[in-house]
């Protein structure tokens, strides 16, 4: 088991150096001098080289890619070209946001497709699967902004159940903060529910055509009993990579999703950052999200070769 | 069961014939704006109603669907043309340090959400349809690359293949007369179900503003002009909303059908 979290996590720090290397020289190409985009035309020559050596634009690339990245690992994310103040702050300020948002999702969307695809998987065939079935091919369609658009349509404006945007933040109390996200989260949960239930239901399926449930029948356990104690626990597993990825994707999900809330969240930092050029908080979201897909695939592998011994050999 | 795929056959047929359609004639020109006309519900005369220039629904949803096509359609080309050869080519060399490099290459790529790769690519060139055929494309290749190499890999174990390399031809050249062959039906279904995931992300990432730029119409940017209507008007936001959903249930039921259709092993297993 050692050795096999090792050889993970040599490859995890290779993963993330060749992805840091790749969003720095990126957004290394991408044009305009955020110097000269801070003070605009009519700056000075010695203002802007002044203001250039500070911002560390003077240095060569290779320099500028090892400071970025020293200043990553101690927690300096570097200061944001048009907020003047340390992007890490910022960010930090914006994930009090998106981090409840995907976590919140996950938990909603988890919550509906267990009990559904478990549902449809004991039902396997008759009416309840196929509508289940149905309506998780219709949710799998369903664009989520479109559908946080029409929760906003009904809930908001017609029903007035919930405010139609915004984010009161968490100093109001936890429920108010939770109240405020449960559209958002809602919208981003449900397309998500749907391919989990799916998930769910075939992975349970598979489980039961398995020759240890026969025995587990067999010994005296009704097919619910067998389902509950021994099917579910071994269904678990495809189940689980899904709900691991779906979080990086919840994650940069909702960059959209905030967009229709108005969430002072990372997507609408990024968005406001792009157009402001300040490219030093583009290239730490980004730095931010690909990290934590990588860090969520590495805990979800490890998590396996803890359960299952098999997988340790695979590398 | 055939029914899928008649149902998603026959969505997906409309879809690509307003799309064609669009080419030649639409009811209305999508570009005119018509004031006097805005923010008509659905009537006689507008089928879909008008959005706030008074523009016709129908006919921009006709000419955005050839929009969403077409992103999708380029993206899924780009992740098959570079997918499918990287992972027969790793298969072909499997355990060797190439079949190493290019799946944590591929892993890599994985790392990078479709959304990410497009916020990168709008840095440096700016929005844009291209743009977002592009970043849906890069997202499409490990997943094309994955699946190929995961078949091919089964296929490398056969009698066939075994005999074909006694008989002394190259790995390439088994790769493309063998294996290739033998997972273009697998291909085919992955096909379409990128394909619908192709026309998400594009309406999702010309609804933030990161896709097709005015004046090409497409189905995200009218929902984005929907949004603050959405009270007012809100067939501005159901029409092209419909329009999205359709597609995508189309495309999917028609994969379901397809490997169902493709492979009748699997009929016995999954009902």
């Amino acid at each position: 088991m050692l050795r096999y979290a090792l050889k993970r996590l040599l490859s995890l720090v290779i993963s993330l150096t060749v992805a840091s290397l790749v969003i720095f020289f990126v957004i290394e190409v991408a044009p305009g001098d955020p110097a000269s985009f801070m003070l605009g035309i009519n700056a000075q020559p010695e203002t802007l080289a002044a203001l250039r050596a500070e911002l560390g634009l003077d240095l060569s690339k290779g320099q500028r890619y090892l400071a970025w990245v020293g200043g990553l690992l101690s927690g300096d994310f570097g200061t944001s070209y048009t907020y003047r103040t340390p992007v890490a702050d910022i960010i930090a300020q914006r994930l009090w946001v998106s981090l409840p948002l995907a976590l919140y999702a996950l938990a909603l969307s988890t919550l509906i497709a267990f009990p559904a695809g478990i549902y449809a998987a004991s039902r396997r065939g008759r009416a309840g699967d196929i509508g289940m079935m149905g309506a998780t091919q219709l949710g799998v369609a369903v664009p989520n902004f479109w559908f946080a658009m029409m929760l906003v349509l009904i809930f908001a404006i017609n029903l007035r159940w919930f405010a139609a945007g915004g984010f009161v933040g968490w100093d109001r109390g936890f429920w108010a903060g939770l109240h405020a996200l449960t559209l958002p989260a809602v919208a981003l949960a449900l397309p998500q529910a749907a391919i989990l239930a799916r998930v769910m239901r075939s992975s349970l399926l598979d489980v039961l055509g398995e020759d240890f449930m026969r025995t587990a029948r067999a010994k005296g356990l009704s097919a619910r009993q067998a389902l509950w104690r021994h099917g579910l626990r071994n269904a678990l597993i495809p189940v689980l990579t899904i709900i691991g990825l779906q979080f990086s994707f919840l994650l940069a999900g909702s960059i959209i999703i905030e967009q229709v809330f108005y969430l002072p969240g990372l997507g609408r930092l990024v968005f406001q950052s792009i157009s402001a050029r300040d490219l030093i908080v583009v290239e730490s979201v980004v730095m931010l999200l690909v990290f934590s897909v990588i860090v969520v695939n590495f805990i979800v592998d490890l998590a396996y070769a803890a359960v299952d011994p098999r997988l340790r050999l695979r590398t | 069961m055939r029914r899928n795929l008649i149902i998603g056959g026959t969505l997906c047929a409309v879809f690509i014939l307003a799309a064609l359609v669009s080419f030649f004639w639409t009811p209305y020109d999508h570009s005119v704006l018509d004031i006097p006309n805005k923010l008509q519900p659905p009537n006689g005369t507008h089928l879909l109603g008008t959005d706030h220039f008074g523009r016709d629904i129908l006919s921009m949803i006709m000419v955005g669907a050839r929009t969403s096509i077409a992103v999708a359609l380029v993206a899924v080309g780009i992740g098959m043309g570079l997918g499918i050869p990287l992972g027969l080519w790793a298969a072909a060399r499997s355990g060797s340090w190439l079949d190493e490099l290019i799946m944590r290459g591929n892993d890599l790529v994985f790392a990078f959400p479709f959304l990410v790769i497009a916020i990168l690519i709008t840095a440096i060139f700016g929005a844009g349809a291209i743009n977002a055929i592009i970043a849906i494309g890069i997202f499409n290749i490990p997943v094309f690359a994955r699946i190929t190499r995961g078949a091919a890999l089964s296929l490398w174990q056969r009698e066939f293949i075994m005999a074909a390399r006694v008989a002394g031809k190259s790995a390439a050249r088994i790769s493309v007369e063998h294996i290739l062959p033998n997972v273009t039906n697998l291909l085919i279904v992955q096909g379409t179900i990128q394909f619908s995931l192709g026309i998400l992300a594009e309406a999702g990432l010309s609804y933030v503003g990161l896709g097709a730029q005015p004046p090409l119409p497409s189905w995200g940017r009218m929902l984005a002009d929907a949004q603050t209507l959405v009270s007012i008007s809100p067939h501005m936001a159901l029409m092209p909303g419909f329009a999205i959903i359709l597609t995508v249930l189309g495309l999917n039921l028609m994969g379901d059908g397809l490997r169902d259709y493709l492979d009748p092993r699997l009929r016995v297993a999954r009902t």
